[in-house]
Order: C-alpha cells, then sequence, then structure tokens
C-alpha cells in the first residue's frame, strides 16, 4: 500500500481529539510511506495549521466540501478515506463520500455518543470507535492497531 | 461557500439529523424523487446525505435537504425559475416518484439511483 493515497476527512472540530489524532494519524501514515491529504472545514483546518504551523505533520490540507466536489467531478480521487464522526453530520459526510469514491472506508467515530452513532453507520467500512472526548490515547491505540494491519 | 447560500431560500427544519430531514421531505411535499449522494442541483451545490435522498416538490418550490459539518442538517426550500427547472430536470430525468408520501414508507426501491449523475459510483 505504499504510497497509496489517503484521506483524513474532518468534520467539525468541537470534540478536543479529533484534532491531535488527525495530526498523529497523519504523521504515522505519511512516514509509514502514505500520500496524506487532510480535509476540513475552516475551524478544523485552522486548529491544524495553529498546531503544526511548518506543515511538519501536515503536508496536505485541503478544503472539505472542495474536495467532495472534486472527487464526484473525478479531478481527484483517494485509495483510502478516514472519516472523522462525532454527530449524524459526520456520518452523513462520511456516507457520501462512501457513495461517490471507491476509496475503502475507515470510520473514526468518537464522543460521548459514539457507540449509538456508530449503529447508524450504513456503508461498508471498517469502525474504529472510541466513546472519549479529551483523552485521544485510546483511540490512538485502536487506530495503531488498524495501521499496522494494513502496512503489512 | 455553495451557491445556495446566496440564493434566497426558505429554512423549513434546522439543525437536525439526516433522517428526520428526509422524513420531512417525504411527508411534506406533493412530488418526491429519490436521488443518490452527490446529485447536483442549482449551480454548484452537491447533495450531501444517507441514500436514499428525497427532494421533494411543492408547487414550484424545490425542497431538498442540505448538511453542514457543525450545524447539522436543515430541509431548504427554494422556489424561484432556478427550481421550476431543478424540477423538470427531475420529472425529465427521474424514474419512479412518489406522490402523495405521507401514506408511504419506504420509498421504491427502483426509484434509488433513478436520478443520480454519478450512479456507476454507487456503491451499496
Amino acid at each position: 500500500m505504499t504510497g497509496a493515497k489517503v484521506l483524513l476527512m474532518m468534520g467539525c472540530p468541537e470534540i478536543p481529539i479529533q484534532t491531535s489524532i488527525a495530526l498523529y494519524l497523519s504523521h504515522k501514515l505519511t512516514k509509514s510511506g502514505f500520500d496524506v491529504t487532510i480535509a476540513g472545514t475552516a475551524a478544523a483546518s485552522k486548529l491544524l495549521k495553529v498546531s503544526d504551523p511548518d506543515g511538519y505533520y501536515v503536508k496536505k490540507l485541503v478544503d472539505l466540501d472542495k474536495t467532495i466536489v472534486n472527487i464526484i467531478e473525478k479531478r481527484t480521487n483517494f485509495d483510502l478515506c478516514f472519516a472523522f464522526m462525532h454527530n449524524d453530520a459526520g456520518m452523513t459526510y462520511a456516507t457520501t463520500m462512501s457513495s461517490i469514491s471507491q476509496a475503502k472506508m475507515y470510520s473514526i467515530v468518537f464522543g460521548r455518543n459514539a457507540e449509538a452513532l456508530a449503529e447508524t453507520i450504513e456503508f461498508d467500512c471498517e469502525k474504529i470507535v472510541s466513546q472519549d472526548a479529551h483523552n485521544p490515547v485510546r483511540l490512538k491505540n485502536k487506530l495503531d492497531k488498524v495501521i499496522e494491519e494494513i502496512v503489512k | 461557500m455553495s451557491c445556495i447560500e446566496q440564493m434566497k431560500y426558505t429554512i423549513l427544519l434546522q439543525r437536525i439529523g439526516f433522517k428526520e430531514a428526509r422524513e420531512y421531505i417525504e411527508k411534506n411535499s406533493e412530488e418526491v424523487y429519490y436521488v443518490s449522494p452527490g446529485y447536483k442541483i442549482f449551480k454548484d451545490y452537491y447533495i450531501i446525505g444517507v441514500p436514499p435522498i428525497a427532494v421533494g416538490v411543492k408547487g414550484s418550490a424545490l425542497i431538498f435537504p442540505y448538511t453542514k459539518p457543525c450545524h447539522g442538517s436543515f430541509v431548504l426550500s427554494i422556489e424561484n425559475e432556478e427550481s421550476i427547472k431543478e424540477i423538470n430536470r427531475l420529472r425529465e430525468t427521474g424514474g419512479e416518484k412518489v406522490t402523495a408520501p405521507s401514506k408511504k414508507g419506504k420509498p421504491p426501491e427502483s426509484s434509488k439511483a433513478s436520478l443520480t449523475s454519478y450512479g456507476d459510483m454507487w456503491k451499496k
């Protein structure tokens, strides 16, 4: 899978662990040889830019809605997509991505209602679920196992 | 920012789950058509949603879901010359429609992908 194009799709950044996990995942996947792009809302992108001003962890940062349009219009595509979600809108965006792209989908479901939200997912994906909102360690550990499988 | 935000629209429901948006459209429209995620309406809005996505017609108004990551889903209504064009396009390109939807349950299976511009990409 080395060189594969990976999209990290961020949703609303109101749950703190999204930003740290996005930075971690971007770094870890880039180090493993993947071509990583992060797509986010304006606020989610600003959080990343302030956290990583020199672009050490985030190599490519793009607008979420424009990325969806580019995929629909076949101007870009990805091999893998990690979709962050902690609310119904995040799940709705991820479902849309699943419908318009051939990317293998990974749903990162977090926040206090993570398990209930995960049950609403109807598209084919691997679910990484953690009910945490502030402490990213449990979700990070789950993602480490997923990445380990991907790079095998 | 999509063109929707620059148009004159009416918010019929706001900050709801996508399923509620679909149910509202099904119950409050004279005609309902089902489209796939990414279906383009107006100049440059590609509908974000969970299939089957209901798009409703009431008179010359187009009723559709609009989802934003931080604010949830909305049901919007737009009634102008452009909405009439969109309604005509739905009527022309659509297969089965559902009328009097309040008495219906789930939409007919065959209508789910009938209007998509991106049907080849739809992964069930």
